[in-house]
């Protein structure tokens, strides 16, 4: 009986180890965009723009060109080197403060203008590179080093729900909200993913995937504690779900 | 092309376009509306793409985006939209992505108002965004010379990968001359495979366009790099106009729309008898220092002359001259222009005094 070869490491991921805290999913979500282009045979022809936020070396972790932008403003490179090169794949890969707070403007534009673009959002509600701030997704009575009461709603009001406001839009072709804080939820995630990059390969507009994400650093949890956090305190505001999808 | 009346606006974007720019993102503000207007018109037939951004800070994010891949792109705005685009001007300068950046100026601080003013020039050349960097600063005086320059920034920006700008301000915009427009033959490919994003395929490899280095030592690397290669830019790409400076007993120091009024007043002064002449900075970054060495013996004086309350161009001017002469202002600021006249009484009263 001949070896028969289930798995491989991506051959996009540059196999250097990340900088990431132990227990963030911000890996496995690198894994999963890893995999897309992979599997979608466009290493060659992707682009991708790392945020400014913990994310911000992703470019040292996947073989693709890379540009880095700044606070907010990838949406706006994205549709700058789209319009130039519609034959290449170029994805955004942004956190929630990067995407709903400096880059609100940006991000919605974007997305109503349509053009074939991949935005990955991942949500962690807190800044995590600038040590856990309070964001836009930071939910009510959560803790954070500006918010060290909890955020309340009289001052901030309610966490923005992006998938939710993304999708009163008519133009966008796809938005799906994810989760990676459990196996089956990830490969959900991956199948989500692999999506809103092949609409871009088939030209079938913007697709956009709000990913759940941990910060234990921040959160001030254990990993294992930060994932069912996600799944008990962050499901319940920030649903799972397909928001647009234009196949369906 | 024979030579045509255009608009300056027009003018710079016809220009534009023949020099490869087929990809232009901007934003709507007063005086520069036609350039973004004559762009939508007029790309789709060269096979390009007009996109109009939601903000400068979109622009200039998209041109960032856009200048990545090699391709020649262009954004253009007027002086509180140029605000908007420092943050991306500071990322695009450590990137060393090539862009062209087109500014008509108007009067300021704040939103001003709508009329020609030359109070950008230290937002130009010192830098307006945050960093060790610069920009080349191209500033006509005509509008043939506004197309040839802005051609010229293109060549340029390829060349050195970096931003250059035509400093302009409301009259070069909205006035009409006679223009020949001709392609410009690119120096570098239009498309350059080498550093472009887009282009692993060709290039067997990838290419980071970043705009960051956490290694403080490979950062002060960089930054050494930016500064030779600025330092390169100083030595060659210095341009200037002499006017009648051969006995001249007062020198002008003026660029741009406000060294027009001075031609008027120094050839009706000559008339007149009084030897006056004029320095006119072409490039405004790199400063023309070379173009104030050497004075003839006959400079007693020298009489800053701009569109700006503050006169920004004086530093530089002294710099490049050592101190060493007695020095005036006159001008007029807010978006008014100084007349003819007026410049005539200030250069008789810098005489007299």
């Amino acid at each position: 009986m001949g070896e028969n070869k289930v798995f491989s490491v991506s051959k996009v991921w540059k196999g250097v180890q990340s900088h990431y805290c132990p227990g963030c999913t911000h890996g496995i979500i690198h894994r999963l965009v890893c995999e897309a282009i992979d599997e979608l045979g466009i290493q060659d022809r992707t682009i991708g723009i790392a945020p400014v936020g913990c994310s911000v070396l992703m470019h040292a972790y996947l073989d693709v060109d890379f540009i880095e932008a700044a606070h907010g403003r990838a949406p706006a490179v994205a549709t700058g080197m789209k319009a130039v090169r519609p034959d290449c794949m170029v994805f955004a890969y942004q956190g929630d403060g990067d995407l709903a707070s400096i880059g609100m403007g940006e991000i919605v534009h974007a997305v109503n203008r349509g053009r074939p673009l991949t935005f990955i959002f991942v949500n962690n509600a807190i800044y995590g590179m600038t040590g856990g701030q309070m964001a836009p997704t930071t939910l009510i009575g959560q803790k954070a080093t500006t918010a060290p009461r909890g955020r309340d709603i009289p001052t901030y009001g309610y966490p923005i729900g992006m998938s939710e406001m993304l999708a009163k839009l008519k133009t966008p072709a796809y938005i799906e909200r994810v989760t990676v804080a459990q196996p089956k939820y990830i490969m959900k995630a991956k199948q989500a993913i692999l999506k809103a990059f092949r609409n871009q390969v088939e030209n079938k507009g913007v697709s956009f995937v709000e990913v759940l994400s941990t910060c234990p650093t921040n959160w001030g949890k254990l990993p294992l504690d930060a994932c069912k956090w996600v799944i008990d305190a962050m499901m319940p505001e920030y649903p799972l779900g397909v928001f647009r999808d234009f196949d369906a | 092309m024979p030579k045509m009346l255009m608009k300056g606006t027009e003018a710079i974007a016809e220009a534009a376009i023949q020099a490869g720019c087929h990809h232009f993102f901007g934003y709507p503000i007063t005086p520069q509306n036609e350039i973004p207007e004559y762009m939508s018109a007029h790309l789709p037939e060269v096979g390009g793409l007009f996109t109009q951004a939601e903000s400068e800070v979109a622009s200039i994010n998209m041109v960032m985006g856009a200048g990545s891949t090699g391709y020649r792109v262009m954004t253009t705005s007027s002086s509180p939209g140029i605000s908007l685009m420092a943050e991306g001007m500071s990322y695009i300068s450590f990137a060393e992505i090539p862009v062209v950046i087109v500014n008509v100026s108007r009067g300021g601080p704040g939103l001003g108002n709508i009329l020609p003013s030359q109070s950008d020039y230290y937002q130009a050349t010192k830098g307006a965004g945050h960093g060790d960097y610069n920009i080349i600063v191209l500033a006509p005086n005509n509008l043939q010379e506004a197309v040839d320059l802005t051609q010229d920034a293109f060549d340029m920006s390829q060349k050195y990968r970096m931003i250059a700008m035509i400093l302009s301000d409301g009259f070069m915009g909205q006035m009409m001359e006679a223009v020949e427009i001709n392609p410009r033959k690119a120096e570098d490919p239009v498309v350059n495979k080498d550093w472009g994003l887009g282009f692993m395929k060709e290039r067997g490899k990838r290419h980071l366009a970043l705009s960051m280095q956490l290694n403080p030592d490979m950062c002060e690397a960089h930054n050494i790099h930016l500064q030779a290669k600025y330092a390169k830019i100083k030595e060659n790409e210095q341009r200037w106009e002499h006017y009648m400076l051969d006995d001249a007993e007062l020198v002008i120091s003026s660029y741009g729309t406000t060294s027009r009024i001075c031609y008027s007043a120094i050839l009706n002064l000559r008339e007149a008898g009084y030897r006056v002449g004029m320095i006119r900075p072409i490039t405004l970054w790199p400063f023309p220092a070379k173009g104030f060495e050497n004075l003839p013996k006959s400079v007693k004086k020298i009489l800053d002359i701009e569109m700006s309350a503050s006169f920004q161009m004086l530093d530089d001017v002294k710099l490049a001259t050592g101190c060493k002469y007695p020095y005036e202002t006159f001008g007029r600021s807010g978006g008014n222009a100084p007349s003819v006249r007026e410049v005539e009484d200030a250069c008789k009263k810098a005489l007299k005094n």
